[in-house]
């Protein structure tokens, strides 16, 4: 990473010594991924390409380029050349501005025109869409459009149908609508980005006269920047995490010096206000899967009384890796990306203090480390880096990167406790042992097909034969759904039990994986037990059918308390008398059985 | 600012844009005297000055600079040596 590319960049700088900085990334000799990107534009594209150029070999991508010819972004579309045909692009970035609007409204148009208008210039971008994607078949990068430089009807301009400014809006959202209907389609927001630099510099109207730009040339690193951000996080390069330091960063003040009650967070005091906006900007990067970790020099019982202050928004549940300790910074850095299993460069470091960002930077080569700034300035600094882009974004990302976090604190949370029986008491576990219900009938059946491990008989079924069985009275079925202090893990444990002459035969029981050693399974014997009771069963029947998979429950029924029966090659066989001896085995979970 | 130091940092930003150290402007230099200096990169050399100098052309300047020497001149009238 060249800190010159990251915000806030120089953009004079970087524009005259485009070809230095260039010449500076083709002699180091980095793991380079090479994309072939297609420009077209609706204006000059020279500055673009080259800006853009440098800024994607700064996220590790080497790209090739083909631009259009001159303002023909519609006709290369739609009628390619043999060139742009052979070219075989991995992504196209549309570069089209208000300029390239067919038709701005008049004041004589009637309404029906101007939907009319509207309309057509809808259709003539999205035939351009799919086209590519017909073509093609690869992501697609879209200019929206900036606002007009001025306003015939002033302030009215946003709202009659006739102003420049409501029919831009109008586009835009159209725009929008296309990009949540179609995974592969991405708005390069370029209204945002012109207010935020400022629309009367973007759209100097100098760069369009002189040589067709559709912007300011001084702005176009601005855009660069942005339109690399899409890419990358397109091909897989965002970020993935903040590594964060505490003192004067997550709260203002020194707490080893100053003490909890002093440090500045929460609502009284202005400071205080910064400090906590500033959390709950980091919270929220944890609901996109942003994993957060602290380092920081403390000793740790401080680090965790300030995370636990009543008015901190971030508690030491929100953290993956809490190293607090008076080792150099770059070592708890490389030790949090190695324990996350995550590339060191891959994680943002967060900290106020100069020295200690220089220090990581240069030892770990390849790590963002932003200027941040004043606390005020903090969220915008990282902000506007664009480490975390979001492209695509799944539920099942969400999900999945929600369950790996869990699985770190459980380990985490396993680690400080030196009594087993102390940690699962710590998890909080509540559980629902019920007899199968018609909504959990697909997960059921999916288990039963899935669990290889902890299947003590690998017995399959149908979702149809589940049905069955579930309202057969000759079947006792239980499933059981575990929920922790760190999330719901759903249904995880089942039972299947066949009454033959006042003996339950258990023909299944399995459990996934996800919960072993929570004694889940001690909580589904007795319920198992409890059912059985209750309508005068006297004896539970256990089978073992060994497979390639299942020998980590050979012993299972013994250590359960049942007694062999018999035992072969093919099958070992217990008994479990059911009577008033028996005593619940379960002592961490609390359940919900029904009534 | 005198004409020279004007001179030497006009240099500087031809050397810097074109990436090339050989450079050494004239009066008289202008596109036809060195390769890569097209209408692209003449958009390149206007910001570049107007950055380094703090001042800012028009579309008539730009379009009457027709070498180094009259670039100079537009400088000199702007900051004023």
């Amino acid at each position: 990473m060249m800190k010159e590319l990251e915000y806030p960049f120089d953009a004079a700088w970087i524009l005259s010594n485009r070809k230095k900085i260039k010449k500076s990334f083709l002699m180091e000799n980095n793991n380079y991924i090479e994309k072939k990107v297609v420009i077209l534009g609706g204006a000059t594209t020279a500055n673009v390409v080259q800006i853009l150029d440098l800024f994607l070999l700064n996220n590790g991508i080497k790209a090739s380029f083909y631009e259009s010819e001159f303002g023909m972004y519609y006709e290369e579309a739609l009628f390619p050349s043999e060139e742009l045909a052979k070219f075989q692009p991995d992504v196209f970035y549309i570069h089209t501005c208000n300029r390239n609007i067919t038709k701005l409204p008049h004041l004589g148009d009637s309404v029906e025109e101007i939907e009319k208008a509207l309309a057509a210039e809808k259709d003539k971008y999205k035939s351009i869409w799919e086209k590519l994607y017909s073509d093609y078949g690869c992501p697609i990068v879209q200019n929206n459009f900036e606002m007009p430089l001025f306003r015939l009807l002033g302030n009215k301009d946003v709202s009659d149908p006739h102003g420049a400014v409501n029919y831009i809006s109008r586009l835009n959202t159209a725009l929008n609508s296309y990009a949540q209907e179609h995974k592969d389609f991405f708005i390069c927001d370029i209204n945002y980005i012109s207010a935020d630099y400022g629309l009367k510099e973007w759209s100097d109207p100098f760069y369009w006269y002189m040589y067709k730009y559709a912007l300011n040339v001084n702005a176009i690193p601005t855009l660069a920047f942005n339109v690399a951000n899409i890419i990358k996080s397109i091909f897989g390069k965002n970020k993935k995490g903040f590594v964060l330091d505490l003192d004067n960063t997550l709260w203002g003040g020194v707490i080893g010096d100053d003490g909890v009650d002093n440090i500045k967070l929460g609502p009284e005091t202005s400071a205080g206000q910064v400090y906590s906006e500033f959390q709950s900007y980091i919270k929220a990067h944890i609901q996109m899967g942003i994993v957060l970790s602290v380092d920081s020099k403390n000793d740790e019982s401080n680090a965790l009384s300030g995370l636990k202050h009543p008015d901190s928004v971030l508690s030491p549940d929100d953290f993956i890796e809490i190293r607090a300790n008076w080792e150099p910074k770059d070592k708890n850095f490389l030790e949090i990306a190695g324990s996350l299993n995550l590339l060191p460069e891959s994680l943002v470091f967060v900290d106020d203090n100069p020295a200690e960002r220089h220090i990581v930077s240069g030892q770990i080569p390849g790590v963002s480390t932003p200027e941040i700034g004043e606390s005020h300035q903090y969220i915008i600094n990282i902000d506007r880096n664009g480490y975390f882009e979001t492209t695509y974004l799944s539920e099942d990302d969400l999900k999945r990167n929600a369950m790996y976090q869990e699985n770190a604190k459980r380990s985490k949370a396993q680690a400080s406790f030196s009594d087993y029986g102390e940690y699962l008491d710590s998890l909080e576990m509540s559980a629902t042992i019920k007899s199968f219900e018609p909504i959990y009938m697909a997960r059921i059946a999916q288990l039963t097909n899935k669990s290889n491990q902890f299947n003590l008989t690998t017995k399959r079924y149908t979702q149809g034969e589940i049905e069955e069985i579930a309202c057969d009275s000759n079947y006792i079925t239980l499933y059981g759904k575990l929920e922790d202090r760190f999330g719901d893990n759903g249904v995880v444990a089942l039972c299947i039990g066949h009454l033959i002459d006042g003996v339950c035969h258990i023909e299944l029981w399995l459990m996934s994986c996800r919960v072993l050693k929570r004694d889940m399974e001690c909580a589904m014997l007795d319920e198992l037990v409890e059912k059985c009771r209750n309508i005068g069963i006297s004896e539970l029947r256990g089978y073992y059918y060994p497979t390639a998979k299942n020998a980590m429950v050979k012993d299972f029924y013994g250590n359960m308390g049942f007694s062999r029966i018999s035992e072969n090659v093919e099958e070992s066989i217990w008994s479990l008398s059911i009577n008033n001896q028996y005593t619940n085995k379960n002592k961490h979970i609390q359940v919900r059985v029904e009534q | 600012m005198k004409r020279e130091e004007i001179f030497e940092k006009l240099n500087e930003i031809f050397r810097n844009n074109f990436d090339d150290d050989e450079i050494e402007l004239k009066n008289e230099t202008s596109s036809a005297d060195i390769d890569d200096w097209d209408s692209l990169e003449q958009i390149n050399l206007v910001v570049a000055i107007q950055d380094a100098f703090k001042v800012k052309f028009n579309i008539d300047e730009v379009n009457a600079m027709k070498n180094v020497g009259e670039m100079v001149d537009f400088i000199i009238e702007k900051v004023g040596a």
